[in-house]
């Protein structure tokens, strides 16, 4: 982990209240798909955890939603300006995780599956997927057409991209289970990366037999040392920050 | 001039500088040590223990404010047992030097048990006794907030205690120097002061405090001048040496605490916004000193009338 400075090379508007972001820096912290970043805003004590969406050697994108007065800020944020950012945080999501249930039960079903501002991390995750050779579906839940992004994105990679709507203005009305799940109520997918608000994750778990779940934490100091963000898991209590934010489908508990 | 003297004292340990990381706010060091050679730090306040393990208040327990923030971790942690046969142990390993043992309870005969525990440990230097954990529904503050408690346990940790003994008292009382005297009667060898304020916040789009404890502790350099305040009113009153702390995030923090009294500091919160921060201030300090025309940090110590 490291304290750096980032410079914006891009702040834009990519659907209703969600911005995505270009970071120039030294990414090389950075390990995994899922691992987040913390960011320090002028005038804020704490700083704003936010998840990579994707990142390249000098280049990190991160997408986030304005939902409070930091974010507000940040959305005012010009090409040029510079943010003091610790990277890289957080344990990621694990393709060597997959491959060992891979191995164990020859093919699966694989699906990334977004909610809302969950789905940036899964973009990164996508494509780290491709390059071992893992081809998931792509399923991203909004709340309305006007709050969808990066479906293009997805697509793009040559993936199978389904979106579902609370208001059913997009794709297909409801939510992202309702997507995965086929007429006989049974999961059209074995394995799940996943991403989004807690009621999400749990429709999730309660579908899919097995997969990795990115969770979301008010944090202080995004790096382990305050016991902010604990949570209780079946291997005994982790830090989202630190332990996570990543945990196993069978060490979750609810 | 000849470099600074940064080196101070308490109850006849030597430490190399003033700068201490604030119980909770450094876990057992371990986060840190990836980062920088923790060995610079004059000692660690290691994370508050209790007899039972304890996983603490539910989610969120976390909330900012202008200058600060506002926690409601609740005590977590692994239980005296585990902080005695592993984390202190551990902690020895990448930590040479004694350290602060911050114990917390429920009952005078809890903090008796944790203090005889950790008066055990070689590499305890110091036994920290919290009695202001604003926290906890019962004990923690609730110890802190009444003279005569604060005496009751002073006196049954000092009965089964070899090693110096530091109460940390709470700002949520109308006057601290009344606890303060109330632990140095009791044989207390130093005190630690200030705990956390006891602040709350209200998320107004959703009508309902942001934390799900409703309350919690308010900590940052919003809360340095009350902190500087109890400092010298306490050093004042007592004869014993006093730890200051709230809101330092700077060598010109650190100075200003000592000059209100203070034998060593220690750094919370400033560690959670930038994990460097401990070893940012020992490095300033030298040069701090110099500005200031200080060539011995501890003769400071108290010296504003």
């Amino acid at each position: 982990m490291r304290d750096l400075i980032f410079k914006i090379k891009e702040n834009r508007k990519i659907a209703k209240d969600v911005y995505e972001m270009l970071l120039l820096g030294d990414t090389s912290d950075i390990t995994r798909p899922g691992q987040f970043i913390n960011i320090k805003l002028d005038g804020f004590y704490l700083r704003r955890p936010i998840s990579v969406c994707d990142w390249s050697e000098d280049e990190i994108k991160i997408i986030y939603k304005v939902v409070g007065e930091g974010t507000e800020y940040m959305s005012g944020l010009k090409e040029g300006d510079e943010l003091q950012v610790l990277t890289a945080l957080g344990n990621g999501y694990s393709i060597d995780e997959l491959k060992l249930s891979l191995e164990k039960n020859g093919h699966m079903r694989t699906v990334l599956a977004g909610g809302g501002v969950g789905v940036p991390p899964l973009y990164g995750l996508a494509k780290k997927l491709l390059e071992a050779g893992v081809r998931p579906d792509v399923v991203l839940g909004f709340n309305g057409a006007e709050d969808v992004f990066y479906k293009k994105e997805f697509e793009d990679l040559g993936l199978k991209v389904e979106i579902s709507t609370m208001d059913g203005s997009m794709g297909k009305k409801g939510v992202v289970t309702d997507v995965m799940r086929a007429e006989d109520n049974s999961s059209l997918y074995d394995y799940v990366f996943t991403c989004g608000p807690e009621p999400m994750l749990k429709a999730v778990y309660d579908l899919v037999p097995e997969g990795q779940f990115s969770f979301e934490a008010r944090m202080a100091c995004g790096f382990g040392a305050c016991m902010g963000c604990s949570c209780k898991t079946k291997y005994g209590n982790k830090r989202i920050c630190k332990d996570g934010p990543v945990l196993m489908r069978e060490e979750i508990i609810w | 001039m000849v470099k600074p003297d940064i080196s101070t004292e308490l109850s006849g340990i030597r430490l190399s500088n003033p700068v201490i990381p604030a119980s909770g706010t450094f876990g057992f060091g371990k986060e840190f040590a990836e980062l920088y050679d923790i060995n610079i730090l004059g000692s660690i306040s290691v994370k508050g223990t209790t007899r039972e393990p304890r996983f603490g208040n539910p989610q969120p327990r976390i909330a900012e404010c202008p200058m600060g923030l506002i926690n409601s971790v609740g005590l977590q942690n692994p239980g005296i047992d585990e902080v005695v046969k592993k984390e202190l142990p551990e902690l020895s390993e990448i930590y040479h030097k004694p350290v602060i043992a911050n114990i917390s309870g429920f009952s005078v005969d809890e903090y008796v048990e944790c203090a005889e525990a950790v008066d055990k440990v070689e590499n305890v230097g110091i036994i920290e006794v919290n009695v202001s954990c604003p926290n906890v529904h019962a004990g923690g503050m609730a110890f802190g907030t009444s003279a005569e408690n604060i005496a009751k346990v002073t006196k049954a940790v000092k009965a089964v205690a070899k090693k110096p003994v530091y109460i940390k008292l709470s700002p949520n009382v109308t006057d601290i120097t009344e606890m303060a005297k109330a632990a140095e009667s009791e044989g207390a060898d130093g005190l630690s002061l200030i705990n956390t304020l006891m602040g709350m916040r209200i998320d107004v789009m959703r009508r309902r405090p942001v934390i799900a404890n409703k309350m919690g502790g308010f900590s940052g350099p919003a809360i340095l001048p009350v902190a500087v305040r109890m400092v010298y009113q306490v050093s004042k009153a007592v004869k014993i040496p006093v730890i200051g702390m709230g809101g330092v995030s700077s060598a010109r923090d650190v100075i200003e605490m000592m000059m209100a009294g203070a034998s060593a500091v220690q750094v919370g919160a400033a560690n959670l916004t930038d994990p460097w921060a401990c070893k940012k201030i020992i490095e300033e300090l030298p040069g701090e000193c110099e500005k200031l025309h200080i060539e011995r940090l501890s003769d400071i110590i108290g010296c504003v009338e």
